[in-house]
């Protein structure tokens, strides 16, 4: 269970953050999703790890640490609007920049004209 | 339980709803006016916040009367009510800065100050870090919508990494408190300093790596050395009104710095005490040298502003490094002085922009200002101020940084950045006064005069400057007895758990 757990966070956390030195927008979204996954499981699994605990309450049986849930909520809705915000700028950086290049630029050498 | 404790946070919260709403979103007019008159509530509520503390006294407010640490509190001690008012002033003078036209060129524009409003007051009340962590959010999703205000390429492109910088930096502040709570087992910041003392072996490492995650947050939002490349670009594009408040956004990660660090990993944190003393030293330095280095190198005066804001952080972080209450007090000091007079000079330079026509802010040969008289004494004031001269607040702020060096080493370090990032910076400012006023050429066949709202509100943060050297005894009091505070909470954090220590 915890190797499990741990694996899938590690894969996650270490595809997200590939993905997310890379140089187009599209990619870089998608790290920061896999990112934000990697995140909540990793909240989630900080209450520690029970195997057929109770659901909320029961006598006799292993009572889970709700906060971390509670925080797991909280973070995939800020989460979710972070990602929906990000889609929208990297559209709108496509269209006013002319690529999706996260430099705004294809090549490195081009002056930039960015003097301001 | 005093109620004026939430409004900080209710205030900028209802307004902003209530500017969405039909009845005030209808014209601007009653947009501009309604926003106003908030931010004036706003800051008359911190002015009663800062009157209250400053009597010792601080004021925990238990959301729902749930009491510590099982409930959320939000705190009002004398650092959490000095930060507010620097807030509740920057808001002030960028709204009215705003309503002259700048309000026009994008949508929300009120509603989004407002939010982001909402988020720095809450980041500064509260006693809970995974609270920080929602109003942290809070503030930089309204952050990253002000920066765009007003649309164009350039703004884009900062956006792109300012958005996705703050989004990695987000990420890691979660793994930090899963990484926190699975090893002290409270969020309560107060209850956190108690626990983190008995942590032996494994889960003692855990809250070290917890401590460090957290640094690299807060560095990233303070632009402190490796994390700072965003931050001169994005207030460079940003409108004058937005960076105005914006300034205060690098203070939230040094006030964060020395409330988290302060007092959960700070001198009485037992065996991971000072957990981050060893990496402030380099890093204050290093940022006090590349900002100076930037500020010489700006080709605009956006650009210059936006690099001193990086040396003021540089100089904030070599006070925590040296972290006695005489260095935390000096840090408080300039820390206000630096915000204001930063917010000033963007102001300024919106406004030299908007009187040069293509020229801009840029340090060019160009077309004279509109009105030079007027905007030369300003910009001569600022300057001073920012560069550390008497008789303006900068000097004593600087001195007090520099008298705060206690040991040998300490001054060496601290005195040799300091002071020469302070030449650079009169060099820099020299070259960018006498090109923009003096060396003009031609005629400036478009004189698009700088209303008297818009001086009234750079001269609204101005006037700190020659009052906080002439009022700097009673400030410099409020200061010391703010560290001081600090220091006995960072010792007895009990204080903040059974009811409020009165």
């Amino acid at each position: 269970m915890e190797m499990l757990v741990a694996l899938a966070i590690g894969i996650l956390t270490a595809s997200g953050t590939f993905l997310t030195l890379r140089g187009r927008t599209f990619p870089v979204v998608l790290g920061l999703t896999l990112l934000a996954y990697a995140c909540n499981l990793f909240i989630f699994s900080s209450g520690r790890l029970v195997v057929d605990g109770a659901a909320v309450l029961q006598q006799g049986l292993a009572i889970p640490d709700p906060l971390p849930q509670a925080l797991v909520l909280t973070a995939i809705v800020i989460g979710f609007a972070m990602t929906a915000f990000a889609v929208i700028l990297a559209m709108r950086a496509r269209a006013d920049l002319g690529n999706d290049h996260v430099d705004g630029s294809e090549k490195r050498d081009e002056q930039s004209g960015d003097q301001r | 339980m005093n109620h004026l404790t939430i409004l900080p946070i209710l205030v900028p919260m209802l307004t902003g709803i209530l500017l969405l709403l039909p009845p005030i979103r209808t014209t601007l007019t009653r947009q501009r006016l309604f926003a106003l008159c908030a931010a004036g509530v706003n800051l008359l509520v911190a002015l009663a916040l800062i009157n209250l503390s400053s009597t010792g006294e601080i004021s925990l407010y238990a959301l729902g009367d749930w009491r510590p640490p099982y409930g959320i509190v939000l705190v009002a001690d004398r650092l959490s009510t000095l930060m507010l008012l620097l807030t509740a002033l920057l808001l002030f003078a960028g709204l009215l800065y705003a309503s002259t036209g700048q309000d026009e060129t994008g949508r929300y524009f009120y509603p989004l100050m407002m939010f982001q409003a909402l988020g720095i007051n809450g980041a500064f009340l509260t006693g809970d870090i995974f609270n920080l962590f929602v109003f942290f959010e809070i503030l930089l999703i309204a952050s990253y919508s002000l920066l765009i205000h007003g649309g164009g390429k350039h703004k884009t492109r900062a956006a792109v990494h300012y958005v996705l910088l703050n989004l990695v930096g987000s990420a890691i502040f979660l793994f930090a408190l899963g990484v926190i709570y699975g090893s002290i087992g409270s969020l309560n910041m107060a209850d956190m300093a108690v626990r983190v003392r008995e942590l032996s072996g494994a889960e003692l490492q855990l809250a070290k790596v917890g401590g460090l995650l957290l640094l690299v947050v807060f560095g990233l939002k303070a632009a402190m050395l490796p994390l700072q490349f965003w931050l001169p670009r994005t207030y460079a594009t940003a409108a004058g009104s937005v960076v105005a408040l914006f300034a205060i956004l690098t203070k939230v990660g040094v006030y964060c710095l020395l409330r988290v660090h302060g007092m959960i990993f700070g001198d009485y944190a037992g065996e991971i005490a000072d957990l981050i003393q060893p990496w402030l030293w380099g890093t204050a330095v290093l940022t006090i040298a590349i900002g100076a280095i930037g500020v010489l190198s700006s080709p605009s005066l956006k650009r210059l502003a936006g690099h001193l804001v990086i040396v003021s952080v540089g100089t904030l972080l070599s006070a925590l490094a040296i972290n006695t209450p005489s260095a935390i007090s000096a840090a408080l000091y300039y820390a206000a002085h630096s915000t204001l007079m930063g917010a000033a000079l963007f102001l300024l330079s919106e406004m030299i922009a908007e009187q040069r026509g293509s020229a801009l802010d840029m340090i060019v040969r160009s077309r004279p200002v509109a009105q030079p008289v007027a905007i030369g004494i300003t910009f001569f004031v600022t300057a001073l101020a920012l560069i550390g001269m008497p008789p303006f607040s900068g000097f004593i702020g600087k001195l007090m940084v520099l008298q705060s060096a206690e040991t040998n080493l300490q001054m060496i370090w601290t005195w040799s950045t300091l002071l020469v990032a302070t030449l650079l910076a009169l060099i820099a400012f020299s070259r960018a006064g006498s090109t923009i006023f003096w060396r003009s050429k031609g005629k400036n066949s478009d004189p698009a005069v700088g209303s008297r709202t818009k001086f009234a509100a750079i001269w609204l943060l101005l006037l700190a400057a020659p009052l906080m050297s002439l009022f700097a005894g009673p400030i410099v009091d409020f200061t010391s007895a703010t560290a001081a505070q600090l220091d006995q909470l960072a010792q007895t954090p009990q204080l903040l758990l059974n009811g409020g220590g009165n």
